[in-house]
C-alpha cells in the first residue's frame, strides 16, 4: 500500500492493464506527451509510444467512435474525453452506437470500451466546464457507469473497466484528482456494482457519489456530535446499481438522503429515492430527502459557483429536517 | 491491376442478381404487410456494393448504412439469416432485435448496417485503426450516402483517416436524394469526391452502375490502404429507383427521372457485357439467375416459418 493521488490510482490503473493486455490502447485529445488535459495520462506515452497512447484531432465524435469501432473489431480501448461536458457533441456514437451494438446484433458484438471524463464543478469553469451527468448515461441500457469517489476505487473500478465487455462511462470528479488515498500496488480489480460503506451508522443513510460522498462523510461527523449516527453509503457505480447494500442500509437506519452534485432534478437521485420508496417503503420512518444543485447552469464566479455545489452542510440540514 | 477472372466476373453477377431478387421480394412482402417497421431498399444501386465488396478479403470489415441489404448480401451475409430478421423472427441474424436497419455478421466483418445516416464513419475509422494497430494489413470500407457527406461525423472521420494513414476505403453512394432533398439543395458542390482534397486523399468519381468501374476503383484503394498509403474516398454516382423508404410517395422526383436511370439498370448492362466479351453465354447467366431465385425462396420459406422471439427474451443481451 502506498499513499496516492486519485490521479496517480488512475494513472496507475491505465499502466498496468497496458503492461497485462497488449490490446489495450489509449485515445484522445492532448492524451499524448502532454499527458492529457488533467496530466491523467502522464508518462504514459514515454513508456508505451504513439501506437498505444494516441493524441487525436480535437473531434469528440470520432474519438468515442473510433473507440466503439476499434473495440467492436477486437482492441479495449480506454477513450478520454477533456471534460463530460463534450459528450453532447459525441453522444451518437455513444448512446446509439457503442451502448447498442450488443443487444441490436443480436448479442453478437462486444463494445470493450472505456469513455474517462472528467466532470464536477468547483474549479470556476463556467457552465460548459462543469457539469455532472451522470443520470444522462444511467438512461441508456447498454453502458455501465462508474463514479469513484477515493483513490484506491478509482483503481480498482479503472481496472474492471477495462477488462469489462460491454462500454464503461467513467466519471472522474476534477476536485477529487488531488485528493490522497492508500492504494493498492497491485492491480485488484473491484467489482463493478459493488457499492460500500464508507462510514458505519445507525440513525440516518446517505446515499452519496462521487465528490459528495467526501461532504456526507464530513456531515456525519457533525451528526455525530449531534449524537446522530449516519452511515454513508457509496454505491460507486450507478449501472448497475448495487440496490442491496442501498436497501441493507435503509432497513437498518430507516431513512434515506441522497446526495449528489448534479442539479437535482431528474438525477440520478431521483431513482435511488424512487427504488427504495417502491421496494423498501415500508421500512422508512420518514420521507425520503435529496441534495442536489439547484437547477441551474454552474455559474463562473466564485462565490455563486460556491452556492451551487451542494455541501456538507446541506446534508446535515436534510438528515435533520427528517426529524 | 489483374483484370478479374471468369469466376469473379459471375460471382459479381450472381451478388448483383442476389440483391436485385431479395429486394424485389422484400417490396412486394412489405406491400402485403408481412414486414414490420421500415425497410429501404437499394434497388438501382447494386453495382456498388457489389463491386466494392468483390475488391475486399472475408476478413476485411466494412460499415454499412440504413440501406445495407445490398451491402451485407455483397460482403457474403447469409440470405436465410438476413431474410428472417427482416421478418423478425428469433433465427434472424439478431434474434430480431435489430431488422432491417441493424444487419451485423463481425464472422465476414459486417459490422452493422447503421440507423443514424453518418453513424458509421467513426466506427470504420476505429475498425481500421485495428487493422493497422494489430498490422495486420486488413482494411475497412465504410459505404455512405450522399446526405452522410454533409455529417460532421463524416468529416471527422476523413481527417482523422487521413491524419493516421488509416486503410479505410470510403465508399460514397451518391444516389442524389438525402430522403426527399435533392443533392443541388443541399450542398455547393457537384462531386463529393471533391472534398477528399481537403483530407489530401484520392478522391475519384465513378459511374457507380458500372459493377467493373466500382470494382477496379476500390481494388486500387484496397491496394494503397494495405500498404500503409492511407484512406480513398470513392464517389460513386448512382440512383435508388424506390423512395427513401417503401410507402414514400417520391413527390420531389419525377417519372421521367427515374426511366432514365431504369434505363441504366446496372445488371442488364453488366450481362450484356459478359455476353459480348464471351465471359458467359447468356444461358449460363440465366442459369445463376435461377439458382439465385431458388435460394431466395428457401429464405423466405425459412423465415415464414421461423418463430417470432418470446417476449422472455427481451432482457436478454443487453450486456455482454
Amino acid at each position: 500500500m502506498a499513499i496516492k493521488t486519485y490521479l496517480q490510482a488512475l494513472n496507475d490503473a491505465m499502466r498496468q492493464e497496458m503492461e497485462r493486455d497488449e490490446n489495450v490502447f489509449i485515445i484522445g485529445e492532448d492524451v499524448g506527451k502532454f499527458g492529457g488535459c488533467f496530466g491523467v495520462t502522464q508518462g504514459l506515452f514515454d513508456q508505451f509510444g504513439e501506437r498505444r497512447v494516441r493524441d487525436t484531432p480535437i473531434t469528440e465524435s470520432a474519438i468515442v467512435g473510433a473507440a466503439a469501432g476499434a473495440a467492436a473489431a477486437g482492441l479495449r480501448p480506454v477513450a478520454e474525453l477533456m471534460f463530460v461536458d463534450f459528450i453532447g457533441v459525441a453522444f451518437d456514437q455513444l448512446f446509439n452506437q457503442a451502448a447498442k451494438m450488443h443487444y441490436m446484433f443480436g448479442g453478437k458484438a462486444k463494445v470493450p470500451m472505456v469513455l474517462r471524463m472528467p466532470q464536477g464543478a468547483g474549479v470556476g469553469a463556467a457552465a460548459q466546464h462543469s457539469q455532472s451527468l451522470e443520470a444522462w448515461f444511467m438512461h441508456i441500457p447498454g453502458i455501465k457507469v462508474c463514479i469513484p469517489s477515493t483513490p484506491a476505487d478509482a483503481k480498482g473500478l479503472l481496472i474492471s473497466a477495462i477488462r469489462d465487455d460491454n462500454p464503461v462511462v467513467f466519471l472522474e470528479h476534477k476536485i477529487l484528482y488531488g485528493v490522497e488515498g492508500e492504494v493498492g500496488d497491485e492491480a485488484t480489480p473491484i467489482e463493478l456494482g459493488k457499492g460500500e460503506i464508507k462510514c458505519e451508522g445507525t440513525d440516518v443513510t446517505i446515499v452519496a457519489t462521487s465528490l459528495m460522498v467526501h461532504s456526507a462523510l464530513q456531515a456525519a461527523e457533525t451528526l455525530a456530535a449531534q449524537g446522530i449516527s449516519a452511515e454513508v453509503v457509496d454505491p460507486r457505480c450507478l449501472v448497475p446499481l448495487d440496490k442491496d447494500i442501498i436497501l441493507n442500509s435503509v432497513k437498518k437506519t430507516h431513512a434515506l438522503v441522497v446526495a449528489h452534485e448534479a442539479v437535482k432534478t431528474a438525477g440520478a437521485g431521483a431513482e435511488i429515492a424512487a427504488m427504495v420508496a417502491e421496494e423498501a417503503l415500508d421500512y422508512l420512518d420518514a420521507p425520503i430527502v435529496r441534495v442536489g444543485a439547484p437547477y441551474c447552469p454552474v455559474p463562473f464566479s466564485p462565490p455563486l459557483e460556491k452556492a451551487y455545489i451542494p455541501g456538507a452542510d446541506q446534508i446535515v440540514a436534510a438528515v435533520k429536517s427528517l426529524r | 491491376m489483374k483484370h478479374p477472372d471468369k469466376k469473379v466476373l459471375l460471382e459479381m453477377f450472381s451478388t448483383m442478381t442476389k440483391i436485385r431478387l431479395f429486394e424485389s421480394e422484400l417490396q412486394k412482402f412489405f406491400a402485403a404487410g408481412k414486414i414490420p417497421g421500415f425497410v429501404h431498399l437499394y434497388l438501382g444501386e447494386e453495382a456498388v456494393a457489389t463491386g466494392a465488396c468483390a475488391a475486399l478479403k472475408q476478413t476485411d470489415m466494412i460499415t454499412s448504412t440504413h440501406r445495407g441489404h445490398g451491402h451485407c448480401l455483397a460482403k457474403g451475409g447469409d440470405l436465410k439469416l438476413m431474410m428472417a430478421e427482416i421478418y423478425g423472427r428469433s433465427t434472424g441474424y439478431c434474434k430480431g432485435k435489430g431488422g432491417s436497419m441493424h444487419i451485423a455478421d463481425f464472422n465476414i466483418g459486417i459490422l452493422g448496417a447503421n440507423g443514424i445516416v453518418g453513424g458509421g464513419g467513426p466506427l470504420a475509422v476505429g475498425a481500421a485503426f485495428s487493422c493497422q494497430y494489430k498490422d495486420t494489413r486488413g482494411v475497412c470500407a465504410c459505404f455512405f450516402g450522399d446526405g452522410a457527406s454533409n455529417q460532421g461525423t463524416t468529416q471527422e472521420s476523413l481527417n482523422m483517416a487521413s491524419a493516421w494513414k488509416l486503410p479505410v476505403i470510403f465508399i460514397n453512394e451518391n444516389n442524389g436524394y438525402g430522403i426527399s432533398c435533392p443533392q443541388s439543395k443541399s450542398m455547393a458542390i457537384t462531386d463529393i469526391a471533391d472534398r477528399a482534397a481537403g483530407y489530401d486523399m484520392p478522391g475519384v468519381v465513378i459511374d457507380g452502375n458500372d459493377v467493373l468501374a466500382v470494382y477496379e476503383a476500390v481494388t486500387m484503394a484496397v491496394e494503397r490502404a494495405r500498404k500503409g498509403q492511407g484512406p480513398s474516398l470513392i464517389e460513386c454516382k448512382t440512383y435508388r429507383w424506390r423512395g427513401h423508404f417503401e410507402g414514400d410517395a417520391c413527390v420531389y422526383r419525377s417519372e421521367k427521372e427515374l426511366e432514365e436511370w431504369k434505363a441504366k439498370d446496372p445488371i442488364p448492362r453488366f450481362a450484356k457485357k459478359l455476353v459480348e466479351t464471351g465471359t458467359a453465354t447468356q444461358t449460363e447467366l440465366d442459369g445463376i439467375t435461377a439458382s439465385v431465385a431458388a435460394e431466395i425462396e428457401a429464405a423466405v420459406k425459412f423465415a415464414e416459418d421461423s418463430p417470432f422471439p418470446k417476449p422472455e427474451d427481451l432482457l436478454e443481451d443487453v450486456y455482454a
